[in-house]
C-alpha cells in the first residue's frame, strides 16, 4: 500500500514536471504565430473582464495600502481626531484616486496636444488593468484592445513619455511591453548632442535605462534629454515615431577598451506606477506588412 | 487526500482567484519595490494541507494559468509551483507541518528559491540585457513580505479547502486504552 502510494506520487510529479518542460520547449521554440501563443492571446481575452473587475473593484484597497504606506510615519497626537481620521481615510483614499487619475489624464492632454506628439498618428486611452509579477518579465495588461483599433507592435506612452509597446493583442485587451523589460530595444538619440544608440533595459531597476552603442567621442552631457529616433530606411521603419521623450541621461560609463559608451539615463514615466496609458494608433492599423526595428 | 467534485470546483476557483487577485491587485501594491508573492504561498498551503499529489497539481495548475494569463513563456511558471507544492506536501509528510511557523517559514524559503529558479531559468532561456543586483534585493524583499503575509493566506487556504483537506491536518489523538466503568 505505502509502495503504490509513493509510486503514485512519483508518476504524478514526473508528469506535471515533464509536461512543463514539453510545454517549455515547445513555447520557446515556436514563432509568435504559433499555436500555443494563439490559445495564450485566447485566453488573455478570457482573462481581461475578470482582470478588470478585480483591478476595478479592488482599486480602493489599492490605494487606501498606498495610502497607510505614506502615511505610516505620520504621528497622530490628538486622540480625540483619530475617529474623525477614521473616517476621512476612506473619502481621502478615493480623493486621491481621483486626483491621480486626473493627474495623469492632464498629463496625457498635454502630450497630445504637445508638438512632441507624433504627426500621422491618432491615440487610445487604456487603463492598466494587470502587471506581471516578476522582474524578468516587464509587462502590464491594458483594457483596450483591437476592437477598439490597438495592435500589435504600437508604440504606448503616457504623459511622461515612451512606456512600451503593444506585443499582443486580443479584442478587447492587449499585452504591453515595457522598455523595462529585457527584450526590449529602442532606438533613441541623445538631444541636443545628437548621439545615438539603442535604449535597453537593466534588468530589475525600472528606473536605470541604457543606451548602448553610443559612438565613442560623441559628447553626452548629463541632464540631456533622450528621445525616439524614429528611423526609417528604405524599406524597414523604427516601430517608434520620432521625438518622444524617453528620459534623461544620468551618467555616462566609458572604457578605454570598449568601441561604444554606455549612457545611463533615467526614464521620465515611471514605470512602476502606471494606470492610465495611450497606445498610438496609425489609421491603416497595424504595422505588420512593414518591416521594422526598434 | 481525497477531493469530492464540490473540492476540485472549490480548488479551480481558489487557482484562477489567486491568479487573478494576483495580477490584477496584488503585483501593483509594491514595498519597499517588492510584492507578496501569492501564487507561491497559495501553492505551499494546498500542499502543507493536501500533501505532495495535491500540492503539485495546484500549482501546476496556478503556474499554467498564470503563464497564459500574462502571455510569457509556457511551462516556466508550473514547472517551478509543481515544485513547491510538491516538497511543502513532503514536508507535510515528513515533519509536523501544524506548527505555526511553519507557513511563515515555509513561504520565505519557497519565495526565495522560487525568485532564484526562476532567475536560472531566465539565464538559461537568454537574458538580452544587463542584470541589475536590485533583482537580489527584490526577491529578498519578496520573500519577507511574502513570509509576513503567510499566515493568513494559508488560513484562507484551510478555510476554503476545509471539507476535503482538513481531517488529515487535525492533530492525531492517542488511542484510549485504559477505559474503566465507574462503580
Amino acid at each position: 500500500m505505502y509502495k503504490k502510494s509513493v509510486r503514485r506520487r512519483r508518476a504524478v510529479l514526473a508528469v506535471l514536471v515533464g509536461l512543463s518542460i514539453a510545454l517549455l520547449t515547445a513555447y520557446f521554440g515556436e514563432s509568435a504565430s504559433g499555436g500555443l501563443h494563439a490559445i495564450q492571446r485566447g485566453f488573455l481575452e478570457a482573462m481581461a473582464p475578470l482582470q478588470e473587475g478585480a483591478s476595478r473593484a479592488l482599486k480602493p484597497a489599492r490605494d487606501l495600502t498606498g495610502w497607510v504606506g505614506d502615511a505610516f510615519d505620520a504621528k497622530s497626537e490628538n486622540k480625540d481626531l483619530k475617529n474623525e481620521v477614521e473616517r476621512l481615510r476612506s473619502e481621502l483614499a478615493a480623493a486621491q484616486t481621483g486626483t491621480r487619475d486626473d493627474e495623469q489624464l492632464r498629463a496625457l492632454v498635454g502630450f497630445n496636444r504637445s508638438p512632441t506628439f507624433p504627426d500621422g498618428y491618432d491615440h487610445v486611452g487604456a487603463r492598466v488593468i494587470g502587471r506581471s509579477p516578476t522582474v524578468w518579465y516587464s509587462t502590464i495588461t491594458i483594457d483596450k484592445g483591437s476592437d477598439q483599433g490597438v495592435h500589435a507592435e504600437q508604440p504606448v506612452v503616457n504623459g511622461d513619455g515612451l512606456v512600451g509597446k503593444v506585443s499582443d493583442v486580443s479584442s478587447d485587451a492587449a499585452r504591453v511591453t515595457l522598455i523595462t523589460d529585457h527584450t526590449s530595444g529602442v532606438s533613441a538619440q541623445v538631444v541636443p548632442d545628437g548621439a545615438n544608440g539603442l535604449v535597453k533595459a537593466t534588468v530589475g531597476n525600472p528606473s536605470d535605462l541604457i543606451l548602448d552603442f553610443v559612438q565613442k567621442g560623441r559628447s553626452v552631457n548629463k541632464g540631456a534629454t533622450v528621445v525616439t529616433s524614429g528611423w526609417r530606411a528604405a524599406r524597414i521603419e523604427s516601430l517608434f515615431p520620432r521625438g518622444i521623450p524617453i528620459g534623461s541621461v544620468t551618467r555616462v560609463d566609458s572604457q578605454e577598451r570598449e568601441l561604444y559608451q554606455r549612457v545611463h539615463l533615467r526614464p521620465y514615466a515611471d514605470l512602476r506606477q502606471l494606470d492610465i496609458v495611450e497606445v498610438l494608433t496609425t489609421a491603416s492599423g497595424g504595422r505588420t506588412n512593414a518591416q521594422v526595428g526598434p | 487526500m481525497t477531493a469530492s467534485f464540490t473540492g476540485v470546483l472549490r480548488i479551480a476557483a481558489l487557482v484562477l482567484l489567486t491568479v487573478v487577485l494576483e495580477i490584477a491587485v496584488v503585483t501593483q501594491i509594491t514595498i519597499f519595490g517588492a510584492n507578496v508573492d501569492l501564487l507561491v504561498l497559495v501553492t505551499l498551503s494546498v500542499g502543507l494541507l493536501g500533501g505532495p499529489i495535491a500540492g503539485a497539481v495546484v500549482g501546476f495548475s496556478i503556474g499554467l494559468v498564470a503563464d497564459m494569463a500574462l502571455v510569457q513563456t509556457l511551462g516556466v511558471t508550473s514547472l517551478l509551483l509543481t515544485g513547491v507544492g510538491y516538497l511543502g506536501g513532503r514536508y507535510r509528510e515528513l515533519r509536523d507541518a501544524t506548527h505555526k511557523l511553519v507557513p511563515v517559514l515555509g513561504g520565505f524559503v519557497a519565495a526565495l528559491c522560487f525568485s532564484a529558479c526562476f532567475a536560472v531559468i531566465q539565464f538559461l532561456l537568454g537574458v538580452d540585457s544587463t542584470v541589475s543586483w536590485l533583482v537580489a534585493r527584490d526577491a529578498l524583499v519578496g520573500a519577507i513580505l511574502t513570509a509576513l503575509f503567510a499566515p493568513p493566506v494559508f488560513a484562507v487556504v484551510r478555510w476554503v479547502l476545509r471539507p476535503d483537506l482538513i481531517e488529515e491536518m487535525r492533530p492525531r489523538r492517542r488511542p484510549i486504552t485504559n477505559l474503566r466503568l465507574s462503580p
